[in-house]
C-alpha cells in the first residue's frame, strides 16, 4: 500500500499526463518534495520558491483541508489519498 | 419561399487574464491559470465604445443594460430579464445607524429565484451557451442552487447541483422543483466546493462557480451599477455587504470604480464594509487582524447561505475593504435573527439569514463608530426571507387564536402595548 496523489487536469500535463501518482513521505511536505523531485516541471506549481504552499492551491488529505491539520506539516501514511485542487470556487 | 434574416451577432465570451501572473488565456470554460493556478478574470477591450447615461437609461431595465461592462462581445441570448431590483430608502434604519440616509438594495425580489445569485448565473449561463455546453451546475449553499436550476430549466440545459446535506428545506424544494439533478453531499460547503472542482475537471460541465467563475463573477458588478444609477448617477459613501466566498465585495468595488472611470457617476468611491456570522468569519478575521492568509474554519452558524469556511476570494475581499477605507464585522446568530426582524419592521423587507447578518453588522459597525452622521449607506440584501423561515419563526410572537367576537378583539387591542422588536433591539 502507498499514498496516492490526485492531480487536476491542468497539472497532470506536467506529470507525464498522469492524474494519479503513487507518492512517498510521512508528511504532506515530504510528499510534495517527492513529487517535485520526480517531476521538476510540477514543482513550482505546488509550492513557492521558499517551499511554502500557495494561497491558490489547496491540498486535501482524505477529503480534509490540510491547512486544518498543519499544512505541509500534516502527517500522511500508507493508504491516504491526497487531492490537489486549485482554490478557485466559492460563493 | 423563405426569407433569411441576419442572426444577431453571436455572443462571444471575452479572453481572460491571470490575476496573479498576468498570463492571457483565450476564451474557454476555465477559471485557473495554466501557468500558476491563479484565478482568471475577463479582460475588456479598452477601446470599446461605452454608452452614455441616457443610452443606458433608454435600455430595458435588466442587468444587460450595462452589457459593455459584462465579459462578452455580441448580444446575450439567455436570462435577459434578470436584474433591475428596487433600491428602497429606509429612514428609520438611518436613524438607528446615526447616518444621513440608508437605502436597501433589495435582491430579495430578484427574478427569477429571489436572490442576488440570479445575476451571476445570468452571465455564466450565457458563457455556457457560447461554449456549447449542454450541462451546467454548481456547488451551492442554496441560493445559487435555486438560480442555476431555474435558469437552466428555462434555457433547456441540464443541471447538476451539489449542496451540503443540511440546507434549509425551502432551498432544497426551490431547486428540485425545476427538474435539476440535486445531489446532497455529506459535509459542509467547502467539501461540496472541492468536489465540484473535481467534477468540473472530470466531466467537462459548466460549473458556474468553478470553471465558469470568471464570467460568473462579473455579473455581481451589476449590483453596484444599479445602485449608482438608482441614486441618480452618484455613489453612496458606504456599502455594507455579506461575505461568503468574498467575491461580492470585490466586485462591488470594481463596479463602482468602473462607473467612476467611465465618468458616469459623481462622488468618491464608497467605503466597503463586509459582514459575516461569527460562527464563520474567516474574512472578518483577515480584516480585523490584518492577517495575510486565510485560516479556514468549520462553519457553525444559522447563516448557511454564507457559511463558507475556506473563502477563495478572502484575500481579495480583504484588500478591497481595506483599500476602500472600510471595515468588517461579525455578528452572532442571535444578532442576525434580530437583524432580520429589524429590516422587516423598519423597512418592510423580509430577508434571509445573510441579510440579517448584513443589517446586524451595520448596527455593530455603527456602534464601533465606523459611520459618520453625513454618511449615505447602502445595505446589500442578497436573499429572501421566505427561504429561511425556520431561522426567525421561533422568536416571533404566536398569533392569538380567538372566537369571531369583537369583544375578543377589543381585549387584544387593549393589551397591544407590549414592546416590539424596535424597542428591544
Amino acid at each position: 500500500m502507498s499514498i496516492t496523489l490526485q492531480l487536476p487536469a491542468v497539472l497532470a500535463k506536467l506529470a507525464d499526463g498522469r492524474r494519479s501518482l503513487e507518492v512517498q513521505g510521512s508528511t504532506l511536505g515530504d510528499v510534495v518534495a517527492d513529487v517535485a523531485a520526480r517531476f521538476p516541471g510540477l514543482a513550482p506549481r505546488l509550492r513557492d520558491a521558499a517551499g511554502k504552499p500557495y494561497p491558490f492551491v489547496t491540498f486535501y488529505v482524505n477529503d480534509d483541508d490540510a491547512r486544518l491539520s498543519g499544512g505541509f506539516a500534516a502527517s500522511v501514511r500508507d493508504g491516504d489519498e491526497i487531492i490537489v485542487v486549485p482554490a478557485i470556487a466559492g460563493g | 419561399m423563405t426569407t433569411s434574416v441576419a442572426p444577431p451577432l453571436a455572443l462571444r465570451p471575452r479572453p481572460q487574464v491571470c490575476r496573479a501572473c498576468g498570463a492571457l488565456h483565450e476564451p474557454a470554460p476555465i477559471a485557473v491559470c495554466e501557468q500558476c493556478l491563479g484565478p482568471l478574470d475577463p479582460v475588456f477591450d479598452a477601446a470599446r465604445v461605452l454608452p452614455t447615461r441616457d443610452a443606458i437609461a433608454a435600455r430595458p431595465w435588466s442587468l444587460w443594460r450595462y452589457r459593455e461592462w459584462l465579459p462578452f462581445d455580441g448580444e446575450p441570448v439567455l436570462s435577459l430579464d434578470t436584474g433591475g431590483t428596487p433600491l428602497v430608502e429606509a429612514p428609520r434604519l438611518a436613524a438607528r445607524l446615526g447616518v444621513a440616509r440608508v437605502w436597501v438594495k433589495n435582491d430579495a425580489v430578484s427574478h427569477p429565484s429571489l436572490s442576488f445569485k440570479d445575476r451571476v448565473v445570468a452571465t455564466a449561463i450565457n458563457a455556457a451557451a457560447a461554449f456549447g455546453l449542454d450541462t451546467i451546475g454548481c456547488a451551492s449553499t442554496g441560493n445559487l442552487a435555486n438560480a442555476v436550476a431555474a435558469q437552466a430549466a428555462r434555457a433547456g440545459l441540464k443541471a447538476w447541483i451539489f449542496i451540503p446535506e443540511d440546507l434549509e428545506n425551502a432551498k432544497i424544494v426551490g431547486t428540485a422543483v425545476y427538474g435539476a439533478r440535486l445531489i446532497r453531499v455529506r459535509g459542509h460547503y467547502d467539501d461540496v466546493n472541492r468536489l465540484c472542482a473535481q467534477v468540473a475537471d472530470e466531466f467537462g460541465w459548466g460549473i458556474v462557480n468553478v470553471n465558469l467563475r470568471g464570467y460568473y463573477g462579473e455579473g455581481s458588478k451589476t449590483f453596484a451599477f444599479e445602485i449608482a444609477e438608482q441614486l441618480g448617477w452618484r455613489l453612496p459613501t458606504a456599502v455594507v455587504a455579506p461575505m461568503a466566498g468574498g467575491s461580492l465585495v470585490t466586485k462591488l468595488r470594481k463596479g463602482f470604480r468602473e462607473f467612476s472611470a467611465a465618468g458616469l457617476v459623481s462622488g468618491g468611491a464608497p467605503r466597503i464594509f463586509g459582514a459575516q456570522a461569527s460562527g464563520c468569519a474567516p474574512i472578518v478575521r483577515l480584516v480585523r487582524e490584518n492577517a495575510d492568509a486565510i485560516q479556514p474554519v468549520v462553519p457553525h452558524t444559522l447563516a448557511r447561505s454564507i457559511a463558507i469556511g475556506n473563502p477563495a476570494d478572502g484575500l481579495f475581499a480583504k484588500r478591497a475593504i481595506i483599500e476602500s477605507g472600510g471595515w468588517a464585522a461579525a455578528v452572532s446568530d442571535t444578532e442576525l435573527v434580530a437583524g432580520i426582524r429589524l429590516l422587516a419592521e423598519a423597512a418592510g423587507i423580509f430577508t434571509e439569514t445573510a441579510g440579517g447578518v448584513t443589517v446586524a453588522a451595520a448596527l455593530a459597525l455603527a456602534a464601533e463608530g465606523r459611520f459618520s452622521p453625513d454618511d449615505e449607506v447602502v445595505l446589500c440584501i442578497t436573499g429572501n426571507g421566505l427561504k429561511t423561515v425556520d431561522a426567525v419563526a421561533p422568536v416571533l410572537p404566536q398569533a392569538p387564536l380567538i372566537a369571531p367576537r369583537v369583544a375578543e378583539v377589543r381585549a387584544l387591542v387593549k393589551a397591544a402595548d407590549a414592546p416590539t422588536v424596535k424597542e428591544s433591539l
